[in-house]
């Protein structure tokens, strides 16, 4: 009798699957590593060898420098990669750009790692793939009743709804440097926003990769180069950690906005001082992680890190076996 | 209601005062009446429900969903309201979304059972988190986004471009949801009548003095010196039969205190402290509370908590609007309006001459025996000013009395609520007691939770971490031995006698002035000197 546990089990480096002698997402430098996505809780640099899909090996590349790993293997969605007697297809996570659930099949047994991901439609990447399968193993980043992420493009009017009543301020929007930067952009796009709009020059990178994949961000120009005055009534992208210091003085009177899942929590927006928090996340919400696990129906469900407690909680509620991982290591949508 | 909650949103993470203005113009201009008026109402504390308490709206959530899995929410966001709106399980279509005043009216017409299960109907039919929050906030009351009603009343009168005053005057000839206010700030009809007898007129109030700056600049000749006294400031009218007492924001208060408006024979409208004085002395504010907030009042409580009015300022008298003339004459007109009433209920606060500023502030540190010495502080008023609504820069200072300080021991920490759920921030300190046979132990005099940096949080948070003595739910008990614990320097306004203390005693307005790492709990303040101050404060 095969035990999942047998395929894959939590380690101090992350998820090791033993018959195929690799890891998934390790969070220390291992021989061989399986990435889900670019993000660098999920991408560190410095292992043996690498298989990722060919965006991912892009976006680690772009950050780290061509050398990040000894050796670089791009599989892309839906290809099939054999490893001993271990078979690992990546599939879309709708996450970000490359991002992948990796499907981990051994003696007729089908493990999926969620990686991270989300559910709803992003412009910027394809959407997140059900694969029917013995375990899932989810994230559970926003795994509490009170992450609803509302309709992407109702916070987007929000943010264009502020920046028409206040024509001499400038709006400073924080989102991570991969994904929700590109994604902010594109969605500003598709409500009709045609001017310029300004970014930090952490983010420049990853623009022009997500150009040269075919997404349209339309006019951008550096946060650097206007006068003051030139930025009443501009929309400025930047990394959250940009809001709070001494580059943000630049600008007239600005209108701090945060992208981001945990800003549906008040006392989290005011921490930070943030005017406008927008409730855009690249994670499933609560709702997401739920219909995704009764869409699944999994034999097992394994929580890797986030708010495990109340997402097994549910499952065992819904007759699913749960188990959680607690591994260490991911942050919470941190800093990027 | 969708624009309702979104003002709200924004309103309670906003600070700057021009934008919160600029949002409440603009949605006033953009929602019509009466939803509109509605929302001022609400902006301005017009409306109050407690149509709910907060233990019915958790049963309500926990009859939808699994109690652990609120809990934990619960846990996670620290306030009802804001948990509950998040996790309700919407059904949109389920009703059709209310609007505002339909809500508004839908509670006023209610009784309690009718309203909880309007409340439930409409939770499931907001479709936004943003939406069920701001209707919850609204139907418990809670509705505080740190916009005043002088704030909102500005952005109303910033429609019509008139002066907020004009706003403020009328406001109490006004019903929300104020359609002939917008009609004529909008142009479309005449200015809503303002005559109503005994209405209220705007208060005028005074800025906290600078001493290092504005003393220097002040001519004390040009100033009247009177005691700050520690009431509710009031505003007392009787105008063509009518008689009112308001708060000084408006409030009417007058149902609770007909032994004061009897008083008033004259016509005339006095601006004053209401206090309780008994034989001429003034009592102590815990005895004023025994009248506050009651809803009715009778012959034994009048007579055992007699109330009176202090004047300060004369604004009407008989047909003369006296707020155009000088504090200088209105207050020779307020010493003959009040020695005509002759009754112990309006009296007069009395002018303390003074020629130098070093003089008044050794008045200040020093009160003269009797009721100055449990006076606020003092007030100087240019002799030469008028009665201007708000609080104009210049004419009108208050210079409030140093705080009393104690050397307080940390005893127990309790975890905050929201950002501060993960911090130990509500401190219980106590002062020394000795027992019959001269053993010394630590009674609780307090409990403070401001008053403290952020830095300073999280060394007190570390503190109670490294000492805790023993957990009880959020509460640890720390170390507090004469050696080994922490002092504060508590800072304080006033003391009162109270049963519910262990100690006898209550402080007002406790706050953290100074941690004191230096010094060993053991040489801490005693009951007795608070036991002291008490009876100096009572006695005089
Ligand atoms: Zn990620």
């Amino acid at each position: 009798m095969i035990r999942p546990q047998d395929l894959l089990c939590p380690r101090p480096e992350g998820l090791y699957c033993a018959p195929g002698d690799f890891y998934i997402d390790p969070v220390r430098p291992v021989d061989r590593a399986v990435i889900t996505h670019g993000h660098a809780d999920h991408a560190r640099a410095g292992h043996g060898a690498v298989l990722a899909t060919p965006e991912t090996l892009e976006i680690m590349g772009e950050r780290y420098g061509l050398d990040f790993a000894g050796a670089r293997q791009a599989a892309a969605y839906g290809q099939p990669t054999t490893r001993d007697d271990v078979e690992v297809t990546l599939v879309p996570a709708g996450h970000v750009l490359g991002s992948a659930q990796a499907v981990v099949r051994w003696k007729g047994l089908t493990m999926v790692v969620s990686g991270d991901y989300k559910r709803r439609r992003d412009p910027t990447c394809p959407p997140f793939e059900p694969i029917p399968c013995d375990v899932f193993i989810s994230e559970a980043t926003f795994g509490l009743p009170v992450f609803r992420h509302p309709d992407d493009r109702e916070e987007i009017a929000r943010l264009l709804r502020s920046v028409a009543q206040f024509p001499e301020r400038s709006h400073l929007v924080g989102a991570y440097a991969l994904g929700k930067a590109q994604r902010i952009i594109r969605l500003l796009r598709e409500a009709g926003w045609d001017q310029v709009i300004h970014v930090h020059g952490a983010l420049e990178r990853l623009n022009a990769l997500y150009g040269r994949h075919g997404i349209e961000l339309g006019p951008l120009e550096p946060a650097t180069t206007a006068r003051k005055a030139d930025f009443a009534g501009a929309i400025v992208i930047a990394p959250p950690s940009a809001l709070q210091d001494r580059w943000s003085r630049r600008f007239p009177d600005p209108v701090g906005a945060f992208a981001s899942g945990w800003m549906q929590i008040r006392a989290r927006a005011r921490q930070r001082g943030v005017e406008l928090p927008l409730v855009i996340s690249d994670h499933a919400d609560w709702d997401e992680l739920t219909a995704t696990v009764e869409e699944l129906r999994p034999g097992e469900l394994w929580i890797t890190h986030g708010r495990e407690e109340a997402l097994a909680r549910w499952a065992t509620l819904h007759d699913i076996p749960a188990r959680a991982l607690a591994l260490v290591g991911y942050e919470d949508e941190g800093d990027d | 209601m969708r624009a309702f909650a979104d003002l709200l949103d924004r309103l309670s993470l906003t600070s700057s005062r021009n934008a919160k203005l600029t949002m409440v113009r603009d949605y006033l201009r953009a929602t019509p009446d009466p939803d509109r008026g509605w929302a001022l109402a609400a902006l301005t504390g017009e409306l109050s429900f407690d149509a709910v308490k907060p233990a019915f709206i958790r049963k309500a959530v926990e009859a939808r969903m699994d109690p652990q899995l609120f809990a934990w929410s619960y846990d996670y966001v620290g306030d009802l309201a804001e948990a509950v709106s998040l996790v309700w399980p919407a059904q949109p279509g389920a009703n059709r979304e209310p609007d505002l005043s339909e809500v508004i009216e839908g509670l006023r017409t209610a009784t309690r059972a009718e309203a909880q299960g309007r409340i439930e109907a409409w939770l499931d039919a907001l479709p936004q988190a943003r939406e069920r929050w701001a209707l919850l906030k609204l139907v418990t009351g809670g509705l505080r986004v740190g916009l005043s009603a002088r704030l909102a009343k500005q952005a109303t009168a910033d429609l019509g471009d008139v002066p907020v005053a004009e706003v403020e005057e009328l406001w109490h000839a006004l019903r929300p949801p104020y359609e002939d206010l917008f009609a004529w700030l909008e142009g479309r009809s005449e200015k809503p009548s303002s005559a109503n007898p005994a209405r209220f007129r705007p208060a005028m109030l005074a800025q906290a003095i600078d001493e290092a700056v504005d003393f220097g600049k002040l001519d004390p000749t040009a100033y009247a010196a009177e005691w700050k006294w520690d009431g509710i400031r009031v505003q007392a009218a009787h105008e063509g039969g009518q008689r009112r007492l308001y708060t000084r924001t408006g409030d009417d208060i007058s149902r609770t205190f007909p032994d004061i408006l009897d008083a008033l024979t004259d016509d005339g409208v006095i601006d004053g402290e209401l206090l309780v004085i008994r034989d001429g002395k003034v009592a102590p504010f815990a005895d004023l509370q025994q009248r506050l907030n009651r809803k009715t009042v009778d012959a034994r409580l009048m007579a055992a908590f007699p109330a009176a009015i202090r004047a300060y300022d004369l604004l009407q008298e008989g047909a003369h609007d006296m707020r155009p003339r000088p504090f200088v004459e209105r207050r020779r007109r307020l010493e003959a309006f009040v020695a005509r009433q002759a009754s112990p209920r309006i009296d007069l606060s009395p002018v303390q001459p003074f020629a130098t500023w070093a003089e008044l502030a050794a008045l200040r540190a020093r009160p003269p025996e009797g009721d100055p010495q449990i006076a606020e502080g003092l007030m100087l008023k240019r002799w030469d000013s008028i009665y201007e609504a708000g609080r104009p820069k210049g004419p009108w200072f208050k210079w409030k009395r140093d705080p009393f300080l104690v050397d307080a021991v940390l005893m127990y920490a309790q975890r905050g609520h929201g950002k501060r759920s993960s911090y130990y921030s509500d401190y219980t300190f106590g002062v020394w007691t000795q027992d019959a046979a001269g053993q010394r132990s630590l009674t609780p005099v307090g409990k403070a939770y401001f008053g403290f940096t952020d830095e300073e949080l999280l060394a007190i948070d570390k503190f109670v971490r490294d000492n805790t003595v023993e957990r009880f739910g959020p509460v640890r008990s720390v170390r507090a031995e004469p050696h080994h614990g922490l002092v504060f320097e508590v800072a304080f306004e006033g003391l009162q006698r109270s049963t519910r203390h262990k100690s006898g005693v209550a402080m007002r307005f406790p706050r953290i002035h100074r941690i004191r790492w230096d010094k060993p709990p053991g040489e801490a303040d005693e009951i007795a000197a608070l036991e002291r101050l008490l009876v100096q404060m009572e006695g005089r």
